[in-house]
């Protein structure tokens, strides 16, 4: 099989995953301007709404293990399956794809309250505090989640149909078996082009997106023209909460999510959204695939043997060089979170 | 509360000269008078108090928290054993024993905790408050080999023994080894030679490894143990790559395999790592390989139930090594599952099992020592042979503090009968067959009196 | 005017130096009065001083600020290891090698400014974390940490003596040892210079040059002035501040790891300066306090202490206070500690210190209401309100 390929395949996944954190990350960051600090932590909450709706539809029969004697053991199978047999086992099988009609209303939810109960209130208020209020909000969320679920990453798979790998060398008619690549995966970079490209399309064609960006450059002139902006902006708030919950929902089969990958994702987001340049959704865009290339192609072997460790540090050093190189990164707007 | 201290010492001194002088000048009689009155004028000397504190310093944050957990249950439980409450667990089938159910030497044992958080800095921080603040007599816990490493040097230093928890790099008691620490739990190396003839008779002489590798210590000294044991039997290493701690997507290590002409991966990753990594190189459908005419296998040298459990589907079929798990038949770890299950509801992990016998290990020696002098307590523990916990004889080596026992092969069950039935005993491999050298590894213990 | 200055600048370093050298004395009731924690409590005092000369002066959020720590520990314990167990050349080599890495971070990253500024120390500080956890291991010892070993050349020491000392030698300031109550009074003395230090910036024309790039850079650069300069000397002198606290770290307890340079060990002085208050003397000292106090003492409170110390309710009550309790202490602390955060930044917008100054003026208000005495209390809100910034 082609190594190049594959490695571009891999870099072109990893970059969607970056890529659909930091587009929510950025609608808020570089648009709004608060600092986000539980955009992590959104994303943490859609994997575990996947994670809650397989708890759900997995509510099982209990068969006591009578061979155990000091605690209870039990051989599980779940309601569903007894009730409707081959249709149960075959919904609890889809629970990923089925958690995305969950996990819409209720990150929406989320977002919104989040920002009328809190962010609301800090938009005239100085970054650090915005820091500090958001990382505590992350804390807080991803305490509660360890207090129901516990800190094992918690295994849930996608469905039978989608975790083998598909022949994609045969399917381009470069013979079987030349180039073959978990459907899952596939599937993630496919999503993540259309969720952005659909919120593209939103803030690009209607009316409200024509007020968003209008409000992104200059909330006082829209406030004058009788707009209710702050509106509008909570709404922004609501999508970028189902961006991230949503890439956290299907990243799920990628990653057995647990309490604290909002944290481990936290810092590379803002790498990202920097790198692609403030206030610039489509530089996120570009700098999260740009990275997640790089970062495939830095850990190959024959890479790691000249430069040792190069893999580690790769980000965070095309990072450097961009910003040094670009004084607003790939494609940031003047004047947006300079000061 | 100093000055009381001193006052104590003062009395408490005599009383040691007495009570413990026939006992432990047997063993070290010159040694013993050089030291004279100084003697038992050691930190935290419980002295008369009616009480000593054992420092359970385990990961209550992060990604071992639930660990850390388990392991906080099983000291809870060993306290309450050592005091005489409860069904009395292991200590109806430990041999020797000298712990009679009344605390130690008659004192009642109590306890303090703290969250070690898996970093270096913070296991210390807390392990010295433990120390300076509460006054313990004994450190023990943590879950990962670094901090481990960092707080037995720290004991080492401020003269408190320290019992280790979940550490398997070999460096805990090789390269890193210290006097006041003790380790039950096996190391990579045992693994190695564990799962060399398993591997042998699983999958032939004529391999191809590949090795993804923490890249920090615990996980080279893994991957050389493994790779020695490995190519010992004849197997080819194709490549060893290190990949770095928490990568999360783990994609663009697995893809090189593919065309490696490797028919073996070797993870090894721990914890988290681990469950990112397997779950990946099960999706990428390595397991359904074949190359040069045989099964792909995936072999992760160390893991746990819990592990099991994050790694899902993913774990099963797969072989690895364990210090212990609770489905074994004997009577010590029937007798601890028992008291464990029936105050929790739910089997011990590893971690739990081995935080156990080691707080009871620690126990037995002060009780048959006589004092809480550590110098004596130590020489109590170094080569003390015990049965009857677990892992049938046991030894812990005078030469480098680690245990030595019968290693577990394991394998991911196929068909659990319940959701705990998640590790199948593949085989136990002979205490015999594991040992090794000390002087391999280098490392000194240094001095009995800090 | 100079010498109303100088007094008032007197006094708040003899109160404060009261305050830190009895620390042992008023931390006992709460516990905290053993010599691990007050150690903590010095040093990560200079770290926070430190980082609120660069970001409270100039607004310049630094958020790699803990790669000078490490590099600081790293070095003492190299000192350590080749030279001599004496602290003194340790914490020069630590100040001058934590303050060269300052000149090179700092003078590319300071070509710009606001988030661009932050990821870009973030990013260096990442980069050095990877590399120390990993292939730097031959100088750090990676993920275990750099320690002593009794192999060790310490070239100085040995050429001295030829004393055989059994086990690992400790810490000395000339036979002094550095562990314990020494080690602390030793971190509160360098506390206590560095304040002095910190305050005598904050009141100097830099110091005011400093703050006048916070509040418009566009505008000073247009006047001519080149802010660069002067955003560099506060990056490097804030830098050896963290170096100074890092070697302390390994005067008071010889281990370096690599952990200290990563992300979140930046983010944490971040907290700690936010939550007391930016821009304030006090404040990130203030910080430092609530959160290694949260770290350390909260942490390890288990139901059996919560029993102990509610045990003067009756039973039941008892009982369930501990249970709710027992969520937000030992290993829910975190969770804790991030609604302090939360409740903090909602109510009292300027941090602890504004809630501090608000108690103050309420207090004051009262007292003046009583004696009636209105012009006092004008003089006294106004001049409260001079102080504070």
């Amino acid at each position: 099989m082609d190594v190049f390929l594959l490695q571009l395949l891999n870099g072109l996944d990893k970059g969607a995953a970056y890529a659909l954190i930091a587009f929510g990350l950025t609608l808020v960051f570089g648009t709004l301007g608060v600092v986000n600090f539980a955009h992590g932590a959104l994303f943490m909450l859609g994997a575990f709404c996947a994670v809650t709706l397989q708890k759900i539809l997995t509510i099982s029969k209990k068969v006591k293990d009578e061979s155990i004697t000091f605690f209870d053991a039990y051989k599980e199978t779940p309601y569903l399956e007894i009730w409707w047999g081959d249709t149960g086992a075959a919904i609890i099988d889809w629970v990923i794809p089925i958690s995305i009609f969950l996990a819409i209303p209720i990150m929406l939810l989320i977002g919104l309250s989040m920002e009328r109960g809190l962010i609301r209130h800090f938009y005239k208020r100085p970054h650090a505090e915005q820091i500090l209020v958001t990382f505590g909000l992350a804390i807080v969320l991803q305490e509660l989640i360890r207090a129901f679920f516990g800190a094992n990453p918690i295994p849930v798979s996608a469905p039978e149909i989608l975790s083998g790998s598909a022949d994609i060398g045969y399917i381009l008619g470069m013979g079987a078996d030349y180039l073959t690549y978990p459907w899952w995966r596939i599937i993630y970079v496919l999503f993540s082009g259309a969720i952005i490209l659909s919120v593209f399309a939103f803030l690009q064609f209607t009316t409200f997106g024509m007020v968003v960006r209008a409000g992104m450059h200059d909330r006082e002139t829209v406030g004058l023209l009788g707009i209710n902006v702050q509106r509008r902006f909570t709404i922004v708030f609501g999508m970028a909460a189902v961006v991230a919950g949503l890439a956290g929902a299907m990243y799920v089969p990628i990653l057995p999510p647990d309490y604290h990958m909002g944290m481990d994702f936290l810092v590379l987001s803002f790498v990202v959204v920097v790198v692609g340049g403030m206030g610039s959704l489509g530089g996120a865009v570009a700098a999260g695939f740009l990275l997640g290339i790089l970062q495939s192609f830095s850990s190959l072997n024959e890479i790691k043997n000249i430069i040792p460790g190069i893999d580690q540090i790769i980000i965070y050093l095309v990072a450097v060089v961009i910003i040094l190189v670009r004084p607003r990164g790939l494609m940031g707007r003047k004047g947006v979170m300079e000061d | 509360m100093s000055n009381d201290d001193k006052k104590f010492d003062e009395l408490s001194r005599r009383g040691f000269l007495k009570a413990g002088a026939g006992v432990v000048a047997a063993a070290s009689a010159p040694a013993f008078f050089m030291k004279d009155a100084w003697a038992a004028d050691f930190r935290n000397n419980p002295g008369r108090s009616k009480t000593v504190k054992f420092g359970f310093n385990v990961p209550q944050s992060g990604a071992y928290a639930d660990e850390g957990a388990d392991e906080l249950r099983a000291y809870k439980l060993a306290v309450k054993h050592i005091n005489g409450e409860g069904d009395g667990g292991m200590l109806n089938t430990m041999k020797p024993i000298s712990l009679k159910g009344d605390g130690i030497l008659g004192k009642k044992l109590e306890y303090v905790t703290g969250d070690t958080q898996t970093k270096s800095d913070a296991a210390r921080a807390s392990a010295k408050r433990m120390i300076e603040k509460d006054g313990v007599l004994m450190v023990t816990g943590g879950s990962s080999s670094g901090v481990a490493i960092a707080v037995q040097s720290l004991c080492q230093e401020m003269g408190i023994v320290f019992m280790t928890g979940l550490t398997h790099s070999n460096d805990t008691t090789g390269k890193d080894k210290r006097r006041y620490g003790f380790r039950h739990m096996f190391n990579a190396h045992m693994s190695g030679s564990a799962l060399g003839p398993v591997l042998k008779k699983e999958y032939g002489t004529d391999r191809q490894a590949y090795h993804l590798t923490a890249d920090y210590t615990w996980g080279w000294t893994q991957e050389e143990s493994i790779k020695n044991t490995t190519e010992a039997m004849g197997w080819k290493t194709t490549a060893t790559v290190r990949t770095p701690v928490g990568a999360g997507d783990f994609s663009q290590y697995i893809t090189p395999v593919l065309n490696s002409g490797a028919d073996v991966l070797i993870l090894n990753h721990y914890g988290k790592d681990m469950i990112n990594s397997l779950t990946q190189a099960v999706q990428f459908g390595l397991r359904d390989k074949n190359v040069n005419g045989k099964n792909f296998e995936i072999i992760v040298p160390l893991f746990s139930r819990l592990m099991a459990q994050g790694a899902g589907d993913a774990i099963k079929g797969i072989l690895g090594s364990t210090n212990w798990n609770w489905s074994l038949t004997d009577a010590g770890t029937k007798a601890f599952v028992k008291s464990f299950g029936q105050e929790y509801g739910f089997p011990p992990s590893q971690a739990a099992h081995t935080c156990y016998v080691q707080a009871l290990q620690y126990a037995d020696a002060c009780q048959r020592a006589g004092t809480f002098y550590p110098p004596e307590v130590i020489k109590q523990l170094e080569g003390h042979k015990f049965d009857g916990m677990g892992n049938g004889p046991t030894e812990y080596r005078a030469e480098d503090h680690q245990a030595f026992k019968d290693v577990l092969v394991v394998r991911g069950n196929e068909n659990p009968s319940s959701q705990f039935d998640l590790l199948k005993v593949e085989q136990i491999v002979p205490r015999s067959q594991v040992e090794y050298d000390a002087k391999i590894f280098g490392g000194e213990l240094g001095p009995y009196v800090v | 005017m100079n010498k109303q200055f100088f007094q008032s600048d007197l006094g708040t370093m003899l109160l404060f130096s009261v305050a830190i050298l009895t620390m042992p004395v008023w931390l006992d009731p709460v516990g905290a009065n053993y010599p691990d924690l007050l150690q903590k409590f010095a040093i990560f005092g200079i770290f926070a001083i430190g980082f609120n000369i660069l970001f409270g002066l100039t607004g310049y959020l630094s958020f790699g600020h803990a790669v000078f720590l490490g590099v600081g520990s790293y070095t003492a314990v190299w000192s350590f290891k080749l030279l001599s167990m004496n602290v003194l050349p340790a914490i020069m080599f630590s100040m001058i090698i934590a303050g060269i890495f300052a000149i090179g971070i700092g003078y590319l990253c300071l070509r710009r400014s606001g988030i661009y500024f932050s990821i870009l120390t973030l990013a260096f500080a990442q980069m050095s974390y990877n590399m120390a956890y990993s292939v730097l291991t031959p100088i750090t010892n990676g993920e275990t940490g750099l320690q002593l070993s009794s192999q060790d050349p310490r070239i100085v020491d040995n050429a001295f003596s030829d004393a055989v000392v059994e086990g690992l030698p400790s810490t000395n300031l000339f036979g002094m040892e550095m562990s314990g109550y020494p080690g602390f009074y030793f971190c509160a003395v360098l506390l206590i210079i560095a304040f002095f230090f910190s305050l005598r910036i904050f009141r100097s024309p830099f110091g005011m040059k400093l703050q006048a790039i916070k509040s418009n850079q566009t505008r000073m650069r247009y006047t001519g002035f080149n802010t660069r300069p002067y955003l560099l000397t506060a990056f490097v002198i804030s830098g050896i501040y963290a170096g100074l606290a890092g070697s302390l770290l390994a005067v008071t307890d010889p281990l370096a790891g690599a952990e200290r340079m990563q992300w979140t060990a930046s983010g944490e002085v971040v907290l700690m300066t936010i939550l007391g208050g930016m821009g304030t003397l006090v404040g990130p000292l203030l910080g430092v306090g609530i959160i290694k106090y949260f770290e350390n003492i909260f942490s390890s409170l288990n139901s059996n202490r919560l029993h102990e110390i509610f045990s003067w309710l009756p039973d039941g009550l008892e009982d369930f206070v501990v249970t709710v309790v027992s969520h937000f202490v030992g290993e829910g602390w975190q969770l804790t500690l991030g609604l302090l955060f939360m409740l903090v930044v909602i109510f009292l917008p300027g941090g602890v210190m504004e809630g501090i100054r608000r108690t103050s003026t309420v207090i004051k208000n009262y007292n003046a209401k009583r004696s009636q005495n209105k012009e006092a209390v004008t003089a006294a809100a106004s001049k409260e309100s001079d102080d504070g910034k």
